[in-house]
């Protein structure tokens, strides 16, 4: 049983890519921004949720989503460069860059002091974006046309379904790093670190290098969710750099809890799906409906949403158990 | 044969308390050390600065002759010198079978590698050997917070003893478990230990689990070695009991 239950986050992960691949084509286009922007928002979750499981709480991870869709977004205005995969790549090594700098001072502190100086970076970032506007258009933003795909612009009415489909192709490439990452060994070592940073040194392990190394991992998935974001938005704003977007992205990573790497996606999706509603259906208390999310979430489902999958999955495994063993 | 660990002078003041005061210790290769003496004579103390846990205010730590006086412990580790804890020192959220792979990879100096995975074949088969000679094979893949404080402490030891460490300093492996496992997890670690050649240094308050399995003990008190010696003529003389007991 034990087995089968090992298999099921695949099973899990094939069925979900499966349906993320086959439905998107029917669904309507404001759904298809909404995915779009979950999954690429998912990948600064994702970094939150290594870091969690260091014990490490950031509130500033905006910081590396705005490095990398800004970086992305001067890269395409002033540079010129306009193919998607190149972009990405430039936000990426522009948001590991940034966070190998920071994280060189920021993986000596923990805790609050840890969480606290994030969000001091993150509206240092966020001053500069606005008070450089000559450069970084201020206030009223920065325009991030819409890249080629390979040499080709996707025509209008495909270029919803293009940006979601790369969207989800390189999220799913961010998942499986972060799987390997969290599988290996300096994965374990951050979970150490957590539970028992002197133990760490007495065995011989760095602590510093495993939270730099884990910090500097987060920040280029940061920086690749603010790149998809930026892409799909066609917009960027000095708020991606903002405390609430950090905020945002702490609430999604409890909302959708740390048990896999799979559960920042689902928290996202709901997340994207639930305030897009609540700001329908009462748009003056919107924040009101997710506060009291949070709080169910917290009182009730204190290992956030994928907590729900653990019942569920000893169901199925009971139900395979029998079938395989037969009347 | 020369010292494999020796200290001078090795003197740590806490605010206006002394922990230690030149103590003057040496131990040879291949020794089974029992360190005994009554609450706050520095035994403790000895093994937190051996392995760099707090810095001497003066004297000096040599290993095979080498100054690693106020090094941090990790550089003290890799050198060949490791230590367990009073209080177990484990990974609360790791299974038994993942905080010995960690202790392996990290041994092997791939503790940084974010690509391979933790659970290697080979890993797996060395833990799962080393989990047997501490005779916790059985609990592999449990948490730690399921073993039992004997399995802990065995845990504790068995984490240090991964690293194939040529000196292993133990602080009270057997404080907290009760009589009767007391002697069954000396006699696992004496076997283990003894069978590898591992020189040995335990701190320890039950004079019985010294006198049984030391080959040489030292006394502490005050923050000075006050006698050293084999554990049955120590134990013999009134001025040393009165030094650990407080009585005859």
């Amino acid at each position: 049983m034990e087995n089968l239950l090992r298999r099921l986050p695949l099973l899990v992960a094939v069925l979900g890519l499966l349906l993320f691949l086959a439905v998107p084509p029917f669904l309507p286009r404001w759904t298809l921004f909404l995915l779009t922007l979950a999954w690429a928002k998912a990948m600064a979750v994702v970094g939150i949720v290594l870091l969690l499981r260091g014990g490490l709480v950031t509130f500033g991870h905006a910081l590396f989503y705005a490095v990398g869709a800004y970086a992305a977004g001067f890269a395409s205005k002033g540079l010129g460069v306009r193919d998607a995969l190149a972009l990405v790549a430039l936000g990426v090594v522009a948001g590991a860059g940034m966070a190998a700098l920071l994280g060189a001072f920021l993986a000596r502190y923990r805790e609050v002091y840890f969480a606290l100086l994030n969000l001091a970076f993150s509206m240092v970032l966020y001053a500069l974006l606005l008070k450089f506007y000559w450069v970084t258009g201020g206030t009223d933003g920065l325009r991030f046309p819409s890249p080629t795909l390979a040499g080709v612009t996707p025509s209008p009415p495909f270029l919803r379904l293009a940006h979601y489909y790369f969207t989800l192709g390189l999220g799913v490439l961010g998942l499986y790093g972060a799987y390997r990452f969290i599988t290996s060994p300096l994965g374990y070592t951050l979970r150490a670190v957590r539970d028992n940073e002197v133990r760490v040194e007495y065995m011989g392990g760095s602590v510093w290098r495993a939270v730099y190394s884990a910090y500097i991992f987060a920040g280029a998935l940061g920086a690749l969710g603010g790149v998809l974001a930026g892409m799909a938005v066609g917009h960027l704003v000095p708020e991606l750099a903002y405390w609430t977007q950090s905020g945002e992205f702490v609430f999604v990573a409890l909302l959708g809890g740390t048990g896999s790497m799979l559960a920042p996606v689902a928290g996202s999706i709901v997340f994207e799906f639930v305030r897009n509603y609540a700001f329908k259906f009462s748009p003056y208390t919107w924040q009101m409906t997710l506060g009291f999310v949070l709080l169910f979430i917290i009182l009730f489902l204190p290992g956030g949403l994928w907590s729900l999958s653990e019942p569920v999955a000893r169901r199925w495994a009971k139900w395979a158990l029998s079938w395989r063993q037969g009347p | 044969m020369g010292a494999v660990l020796e200290t001078g002078a090795l003197t740590k003041f806490f605010g206006m308390v002394r922990a230690v005061e030149d103590l003057e210790v040496q131990i040879q290769e291949g020794e089974l050390v029992g360190i005994v003496g009554p609450n706050g004579s520095g035994k403790t103390t000895f093994l937190n600065l051996v392995t760099g846990y707090v810095k001497p205010d003066r004297g000096w730590v040599r290993y095979r002759g080498r100054d690693i006086t106020g090094l941090p412990p990790r550089a003290v580790v890799e050198l060949g010198i490791a230590r367990s804890f009073q209080m177990p020192q484990l990974y609360a959220g790791l299974t038994v079978l993942e905080n010995l792979l960690l202790a392996l990879a990290i041994r092997a100096g791939k503790g940084g590698e974010f690509w391979s995975p933790l659970a290697q074949e080979s890993r797996v088969q060395e833990a799962l050997h080393i989990l047997q000679q501490f005779g916790l094979e059985a609990y592999s893949h449990l948490g730690v917070s399921q073993l039992p404080e004997g399995g802990r402490k065995l845990l504790d030891v068995a984490l240090s003893f991964a690293r194939r460490p040529q000196v292993l300093l133990m602080d009270e492996p057997t404080s907290g478990v009760s009589v009767k496992d007391k002697f069954a997890i000396m006699d696992t670690l004496v076997r283990v230990l003894k069978g590898s050649q591992v020189t040995t240094v335990f701190v320890e308050h039950d004079m019985e689990v010294v006198q049984r399995y030391a080959q040489r003990v030292l006394v502490f008190n005050d923050g000075k070695v006050v006698a050293d010696g084999p554990p049955d003529a120590l134990f013999a003389d009134p001025s040393v009991r009165r030094a650990i007991l407080g009585r005859d």
